[in-house]
């Protein structure tokens, strides 16, 4: 991976923040950085291409589209882990997953197009793997971003 | 009806990113035929109605160094939350902040922070400070350190509409 300098840090840090919705979005931006737009899409599409920047675009809000988001947890004895992992990961509304290091060690978010459809499935899983979801649905988000050293 | 079947149509052409072109709507427009004014007016309506957050970049922690990553989980007094969470949630290193409900007797914690580091050393000096941020308004706290990623997809419509 190409070291990042500091003008590569500038872009990364503005560009975590709202694209204006102009027809020349990115000439507006790099005039705030006091880049060319060339240099600023160059960069961007070599930061993308060496996985800097996982993804550039929109992002969606489930909720406001209708549906919802829930973080939930499981205490998956070791013994069963994989059995119950298959059995998590096969519902298309399971998001992310992840293992961490706690009794409540099997992290998921579940992504529905309907408020519902979080303890449909949430009720779902607890059915076929015999383990308790607990439901963890954000009741307020306190979101700056990440920021690197510029 | 939240979204419509034009909007469905824009979403699933944006899923994948907006594309880093100079004139990145009227390509998309192109695209999906639909003229540009029309796509950017959806695409303004849409957030204004919060469907879509932001358009932005989102980065790659590990990329940057950034290989250790702790879920800190902190059980806060509940008349102090909004304004502490605001202040542990612009912490430079925090990301995914949130108020979530407890879980009793399994869960007692109701703020959540990711915070980002490059070694475990670090995200628990990061994690020692918001300590001190939360003061008397703490009760109780844990950290959570991944260990394996088990999933991870993206939002992904249902084809219809």
């Amino acid at each position: 991976m190409t070291p990042l300098d500091a003008t590569d840090r500038a872009i990364l840090n503005r560009m975590q923040d709202d694209l204006p919705l102009t027809a020349h979005p990115y000439a507006d931006v790099a005039a705030q950085l006091g880049i060319t737009e060339d240099d600023l899409l160059e960069r961007l599409a070599r930061m993308k291409d060496e996985r800097v920047i996982t993804r550039f675009g929109p992002f969606f809000d489930a909720a406001a589209m209708g549906g919802a988001f829930c973080l939930c947890a499981m205490a998956v004895p070791e013994e069963d882990f994989e059995t119950v992992l298959t059995k998590v990961n096969a519902h298309a509304e399971v998001a992310h997953n992840y293992e961490r290091t706690h009794r409540l060690n099997m992290w998921f978010v579940l992504a529905t197009e309907t408020p519902e459809g979080i303890g449909a499935c949430a009720d779902a899983i607890e059915r076929e793997t015999g383990v308790q979801v607990l439901r963890f649905p954000k009741l307020q988000e306190f979101f700056i971003g990440f920021r690197v050293a510029a | 009806m939240k979204i419509d079947s034009t909007d469905r149509r824009i979403i699933e052409a944006l899923q994948g990113g907006l594309p880093l072109v100079p004139a990145p709507y009227a390509h998309v427009a192109a695209q999906i035929g639909m003229p540009e004014p029309d796509l950017m007016a959806r695409i303004g309506s849409m957030k204004a109605r919060g469907v879509i957050r932001r358009i932005a970049a989102a980065p790659n922690h590990y990329k940057l160094g950034m290989t250790a990553n702790g879920m800190t989980v902190w059980d806060v007094e509940d008349a102090r939350i909004a304004e502490l969470g605001a202040q542990v949630g612009a912490l430079p290193y925090v990301t995914h902040c949130y108020e979530r409900p407890r879980a009793l007797p399994d869960w007692p914690y109701n703020l959540f922070a990711m915070v980002h580091g490059d070694s475990r050393e670090e995200v628990e000096e990061k994690r020692a400070e918001i300590r001190a941020l939360l003061g008397a308004a703490l009760r109780g706290c844990d950290i959570l350190y991944s260990t394996r990623i088990l999933k991870k997809t993206g939002l992904r419509l249902r084809q219809k509409g």
